[in-house]
């Protein structure tokens, strides 16, 4: 099974679950798109079963079975199947003035809390101790919730820089509690104690969703047959084994927008670009350097809940194929209302009567395969207002996602993709793959293995240089442990950023090191 | 006046305006003061006509890096240590809580502090902005010593400051707050309400509540609804296309290009900063300086915008505040002016420009 060549990348997302097989040199030999089904899994195994139809081949060829899925996002908008997690906070007397689980939504805090508890304990950003850490307290406290408690969660002040003590407070757990599953924040998020805390509580109570994905992937893949190894997309555009999974649920929490910004890449050929993915009622931009899609640098909220944890940084307007078109007194206005689905009904070229941005793109001779603008003659002036308009905010939405005045292509992917202009300011050309509906099941196909740091730095006599190779180190050594060839990991992303108002230089620096997957 | 829960993101808000680009993000700051006071209640705001003459205060904030906060955030009764030792060392009561820099994090903190130790809030403070440094506080235009000044951390260590001169002051309080860890607390310039009435710049609390709640009034034309509020100056409004940083001697200097857009297009400013904004150059012409506040406003918010957090892309709006009257004396222009930054020209203020 080591050596068989094939991928099948599965994408899951809000209307529709993809679906298709790559060969060893990465070409398409089937794809299937289906619908997305209100349990997630049984539409999972349906596309499986119809993408391995669609092959002349045996199953066998099969290696790898790579799943992107909005489980986890469903599972914290819906408040279903969460398990009850009790929070450790190691960090007084230090940040007592802020209580754990503040600011979120009372109703998703009252599903997934058991208790919370601050003690004291935690490092400077130096790795020294702030104050030795509380083993008494942390007993006590876990001892209180056993047997409420499904999951504990973690978070240790600057535990990204020495984690020890959150190790510890693990070990306490077990003790106290038994073999439930723990989230430690040092392992989920970046700097800033209450996002990563946040984050490291959401995957705590994902847990069990996390459990019945991978339970459900690998009886589906048994039951067609393959015996290949299987693989979750995380948020940054890589791939987790299914033990990962189990552990860091959260990391797959936005990975749809990242699949498709790394499948219009790998079918461009590009490794750095802007990409446009157009939806029905949306528009995603994100640049895309060397391969892996920009990651935000600021707070992403989930279901309500601030976190810090790594996702695309992505631009998104109201503007998709649906969007409706409307002029009144107030003058013209595109959306945010969208046709969605009903497109084939209600739009215009499709003889419904409503105004969208498909018709504007047709009367605009964008797109020429429903009939052509002679039809649209009676609306042709307000479509082509509105074209301009969504070209403006398209443009600017662009020139927003770019991150230096450097001209880059742009690829344009997703079903509405028609409206995208050919000229845009600030980009070199506008490029239209082949199979730019199912870029995002590709996208998860043609994923590779990462590892990344993201550490406070105080300059000694090495200087930055050290600090850098220090970064690099570090971050190649969690790609191999991740599971990538350690002959091929390669420095990705680095960002530095000097901390003001000291008396010494510090640093922050983030790296992330990637690499394909050990055969 | 009240600062409860409905007017505490208002007030976060205008200390972003205030801030000139420096004093960091007040987000943790007003998460603590929202947290105290949902626990504690509201705090109550004096002019300095309400207190007797003799009422000590207790100006105070943090000093240090604000981006070690969102790590290691206080513990909240620092404002309560900093107020025993004061007891202590003066044999009385503290009368009153005062921010010392009425911009980014220090705007809010004190609304924390002050509710943790059952205190009441100055409206004023001593720099009327950000500023980075602990002799540019107006106290010591007027020859006062921020001595004894305390520093704290969250594990309530103190020490008290007795140096000769307030250069000295700000030379080993910036190397213990490294030793801190990088972010402390501090209160400084100790006086009593009567000897206040020569350095504050009153006002300043209520007017970061104006602020923010101008901003949030008129979300199609925020600066008209600024300029309602306080007189403002309106230098452009551009892109920003490029931005650079370094670090040198504890600072981090550097600049920024926007590319002007709309009205402006055409021009390019240049935006020159250390922790906060200093000059703003459109081509070779000077637009403003310190001390007058130069701040970059997010073009579709309004919010102030730190100087950490200037990205390539942004859409902005560069106005700038005519300084508080202190800062524009000769013995102010000496400490904070465009020399005291290393600057070759004077300052000539954005009233005097564009008045």
């Amino acid at each position: 099974m080591g050596d068989a060549p094939w991928r099948i990348g599965i994408d899951v997302g809000g209307t529709n679950t993809d679906a298709v097989v790559l060969d060893s040199d990465d070409r398409l030999l089937s794809r299937v798109k289906t619908s997305t089904t209100e349990d997630v899994s049984s539409g999972v195994v349906t596309a499986l079963r119809l993408v391995i139809r669609g092959l002349n081949s045996p199953v066998s060829n099969i290696g790898h079975v790579m799943l992107g899925t909005t489980h986890a996002t469903n599972a914290i908008l819906q408040r279903k199947d969460l398990y009850r997690v009790a929070m450790v906070r190691i960090g007084g007397p230090a940040t007592r003035s802020i209580p754990p689980l503040a600011g979120w939504p009372d109703d998703i805090r009252s599903s997934i809390t058991c208790g919370e508890a601050v003690i004291d304990g935690g490092v400077e950003m130096t790795g020294e101790p702030l104050v030795p850490l509380d083993e008494g307290a942390a007993r006590a406290f876990l001892g209180s919730v056993a047997g409420q408690a499904e999951a504990v969660a973690i978070a240790g002040v600057f535990s990204p820089v020495v984690a020890d003590q959150e190790l510890r407070v693990e070990q306490i757990a077990r003790e106290e509690i038994g073999e439930i599953p723990i989230s430690l924040s040092h392992e989920i998020g970046s700097l800033g104690l209450l996002e990563r805390e946040n984050a490291c509580v959401l995957n705590a109570t994902l847990t069990g969703v996390a459990r019945r994905v991978v339970d459900g992937l690998t009886s589906a893949i048994a039951a067609n047959g393959i015996t290949a190894k299987a693989y979750v997309a995380q948020n940054d555009g890589t791939l987790m084994g299914l033990d990962y999974v189990r552990r860091y649920p959260v990391l797959t929490i936005g990975s749809g927008p990242t699949n498709s910004m790394r499948g219009a890449t790998y079918l461009a050929g590009l490794m750095d670009a802007l990409v446009i993915d157009v939806g029905g009622t949306s528009t995603d931009i994100g640049i895309i350097s060397n391969g892996f899609p920009r990651e935000s640098a600021t707070a992403v909220e989930v279901g309500g809940v601030r976190t810090n944890f790594r996702m695309p940084d992505l631009v998104s307007v109201a503007i998709g194929g649906g969007t409706v078109i409307a002029d009144d007194s107030t003058g013209l206005r595109l959306g945010p209302e969208s046709v969605g689905y009903r497109i084939l009904d209600e739009a215009l070229v499709f003889g419904g009567s409503t105004p969208t941005l498909t018709d504007a793109a047709v009367a605009g001779s964008r797109a020429d395969f429903l009939g052509g603008p002679d039809q649209l003659k009676e609306s042709a002036d307000l479509l082509l207002r509105a074209l301009t308009r969504s070209d403006l905010t398209v443009s600017e939405a662009v020139d927003r996602a770019k991150v230096s005045r450097k001209e880059l292509p742009l690829i344009a992917v997703g079903g509405g993709s028609i409206l995208i202009p050919d000229n845009i300011p600030g980009v070199s050309e506008v490029i239209r793959p082949d199979h730019y509906d199912v870029a995002n099941a590709i996208g998860a196909a043609i994923a590779s293995v990462s590892g990344e740091i993201d550490r406070v730095y105080k300059l000694g006599a090495g200087g930055r240089d050290e600090a850098v190779s220090d970064a690099f180190t570090t971050a190649k050594h969690e790609a191999v442990k991740a599971g990538a060839d350690p002959n091929g990991v390669e420095i990705v992303d680095i960002e530095e950023v000097p901390l003001a108002y000291l008396t010494e230089p510090v640093i922050r620096i983030r790296v992330k090191a990637a690499g394909a997957l050990k055969p | 006046m009240q600062i409860t829960l409905e007017s505490l993101p208002a007030i976060a808000l205008g200390c972003t305006v205030m801030a000139g680009g420096g004093g960091g993000d007040p987000r943790i700051g007003h998460l603590m003061a929202e947290e105290a006071i949902r626990v504690l209640g509201p705090v109550d705001v004096y002019q300095l006509d309400d207190l007797e003459p003799d009422d000590l205060l207790l100006p105070c904030g943090m000093i240090g890096a604000p981006t070690v906060m969102v790590e290691k955030f206080p513990n909240g009764g620092e404002g309560r240590a900093i107020r025993d030792v004061y007891e202590q060392i003066y044999g009385r009561e503290v009368k009153a809580v005062m921010p010392f820099e009425m911009g980014g994090i220090n705007g809010v903190l004190p609304i924390a502090w002050a509710a943790h130790a059952g205190l009441p809030m100055v409206d004023g403070d001593f720099m009327g902005r950000a500023f980075p440094e602990l002799q540019m506080l107006t106290p010591h235009l007027f020859g006062m010593s921020g001595c004894p000044a305390v520093i704290t951390d969250e594990r309530l260590q103190t020490i008290v400051y007795r140096t000769m001169d307030n250069e000295w002051l700000e030379k080993l309080a910036r190397n213990s707050v490294a030793t801190f860890g990088g972010s402390a607390c501090g209160g400084l310039y100790p006086m009593t309400a009567a000897e206040a009435r020569l350095p504050i710049i009153p006002g300043t609390v209520s007017l970061a509540e104006k602020l923010g709640r101008a901003v949030r009034s008129d979300r199609d034309d925020p600066l008209q609804a600024i300029s309602e509020v306080i007189p403002v100056f309106r230098l452009g409004v551009g892109k920003v296309t490029d931005v650079e940083r370094r670090t040198s001697g504890g600072f981090v200097r550097g600049f920024a290009s926007i590319e002007g857009i709309n009205q402006d297009k055409g021009t390019v400013f240049r935006l020159e900063f250390q922790n906060e904004n200093l000059v703003v150059l459109k081509g070779d012409e000077l637009l403003a300086t310190v001390p007058d506040v130069i701040t970059l406003l997010d073009y579709h918010t309004a919010h102030g915008i730190v100087t950490e957090g200037i990205r390539y892309g942004q859409r902005v709006l560069i106005v700038a505040f005519p300084s508080p009257e202190a800062w524009t004396t000769p013995e102010g222009i000496a400490v904070v002016g465009p020399r005291a930054f290393g600057y070759d020209f004077d300052y000539v203020g954005v009233e005097t420009r564009y008045g």
